[in-house]
């Protein structure tokens, strides 16, 4: 269970925004954050994974605090066993792909977890491939998977998919489904596609104006 | 007859100022790129401050500060037995002063042009700020890294005002080439000034080409990313 509770006002081009969320996710759960640009998405999961501090809330994930303003802990992002996922993949430049995955194993770590997400995801004739060399597909695939190395407790996925073609979206997507399932994991994409907010997730949180305007399942949103 | 013995302590000069420009450098130029700290506006002009300040006002202020007439001078030569006007390490002090930002803003340059995201990647895989540096944003930034020791390296070679200033002109211990080529025109020996100059001319071209051949390599890499 996760448990979120912010508040931040972030600055943007059309002036402050105050965020305001307080929201729980179960186990189990995939919740897409929905919702017009600059509406402090990708925000929220930057402050969930402790790339950015909030101005005052909590964040607790299976009973563990993350983040308490009121008791002055700050879990850094290290710390949290979190997988993240960005729009441009984020693969370094100077690693093949399985010194990508590699560089996330926690140090003296066996490297069996990596071939086996290798073997899971049909990477292992890429692994001695630079990232320059891949589609872009190739990369969004290898990025989804360096991410679960660490057998992470929450899998944040901002517009991960956007900048693919459909055929490797749906692709890509079933990754997502395959990988929440297996893990186990707490799950949040930040999307603009209401077809994959379909597919994927069981949840919608609906933002607007920094603040949850409405929480209902998918089917819901074109209701 | 050619002296090579001037460009022997340019080139020692240059060497030991780029070493430890790059060892001073890389952690500067990281603290500035990342830091969200108001105060590295300041830090940033003062590093900048050589590029736009005459040579002769900065060797001016170091030879009063590293004189023993002066409070600082006077303290390293009593108590540490350092005397840095018109001796070598003075030279090297002043040469880091000199030449720092073309060590520090070339690197800063390329950290601030690596996407965020790849810092943002590696924290969220478990691993510290050295780690990150070490194994992730220095390998790519290697064309910057190289650009900054290539360019402190050739300013350090091509300095005059700071070294006349804070070493005069001491055979085999401050007579760099830029101040053999002066002392030869003083001398009316110009055949030798020509001789030394057209050596740091051939020199500073190729110094110049090497740069931008790695950078036009750089940039197609980053165009073919």
């Amino acid at each position: 269970m996760m448990k979120i509770n912010l508040t931040h006002t972030l600055i943007g081009a059309d002036g402050p925004l105050h965020l305001n969320i307080d929201v729980d996710i179960h186990d189990g759960e995939l919740v897409s954050l929905y919702g017009p640009t600059g509406s402090g998405k990708s925000s929220i999961l930057r402050m969930i994974a402790g790339l950015m501090k909030p101005d005052d809330g909590t964040i607790e994930v299976d009973r563990a605090m993350w983040y308490s303003k009121s008791n002055r802990l700050f879990t850094k992002p290290q710390y949290r066993h979190v997988g993240i996922v960005f729009q441009d993949y984020s693969l370094f430049p100077n690693m093949t792909v399985r010194e990508n995955l590699t560089f996330a194993l926690p140090q003296g770590e066996p490297t069996r977890i990596v071939d086996e997400l290798l073997d899971i995801t049909e990477l292992k004739n890429l692994q001695h491939k630079k990232p320059h060399l891949l589609s872009g597909g190739q990369k969004q695939r290898i990025a989804l998977t360096r991410a679960l190395v660490r057998k992470p407790r929450v899998l944040l996925l901002d517009e991960p998919l956007s900048a693919l073609d459909s055929e490797m979206r749906a692709k890509l997507q079933d990754y997502i489904l395959k990988f929440h399932a297996e893990f186990k994991l707490k799950t949040i994409l930040v999307s603009h596609d209401l077809p994959e907010i379909m597919k994927l997730s069981n949840r919608v949180l609906v933002l607007e104006g920094g603040r949850i305007i409405k929480d209902c399942p998918p089917r819901a949103l074109i209701a | 007859m050619w002296d090579f013995a001037p460009f022997i302590l340019t080139l020692k000069l240059s060497l030991v100022t780029t070493a430890i420009l790059f060892i001073v450098g890389v952690p500067l130029a990281y603290w500035l790129a990342y830091s969200r700290f108001k105060i590295k506006v300041v830090v940033e002009a003062l590093v900048a401050l050589p590029i736009v300040l005459p040579p002769s006002v900065l060797g001016f202020y170091l030879l009063l500060a590293f004189s023993p007439q002066n409070t600082f001078g006077r303290l390293l030569h009593e108590y540490l037995d350092i005397q840095f006007v018109f001796s070598f390490p003075g030279l090297v002090i002043a040469s880091l002063i000199y030449s720092m930002p073309f060590m520090v803003q070339p690197i800063q340059s390329g950290f601030q042009q690596l996407p965020r995201t790849l810092l943002d990647a590696a924290y969220t895989l478990g691993k510290g700020r050295m780690t990150t540096l070490i194994k992730v944003l220095l390998p790519n930034i290697k064309a910057s890294l190289l650009t900054g020791c290539i360019l402190a390296f050739a300013h350090t070679i091509g300095e005059f005002g700071v070294v006349l200033m804070v070493g005069g002109n001491i055979p085999d211990e401050t007579r760099v080439i830029s101040i053999a080529i002066y002392d030869e025109v003083e001398s009316m020996n110009y055949d030798k000034a020509n001789m030394y100059s057209i050596a740091l001319l051939a020199f500073s071209f190729m110094i110049l080409t090497i740069v931008y051949i790695i950078n036009y390599n750089h940039r197609r890499k980053i165009e073919i990313l």
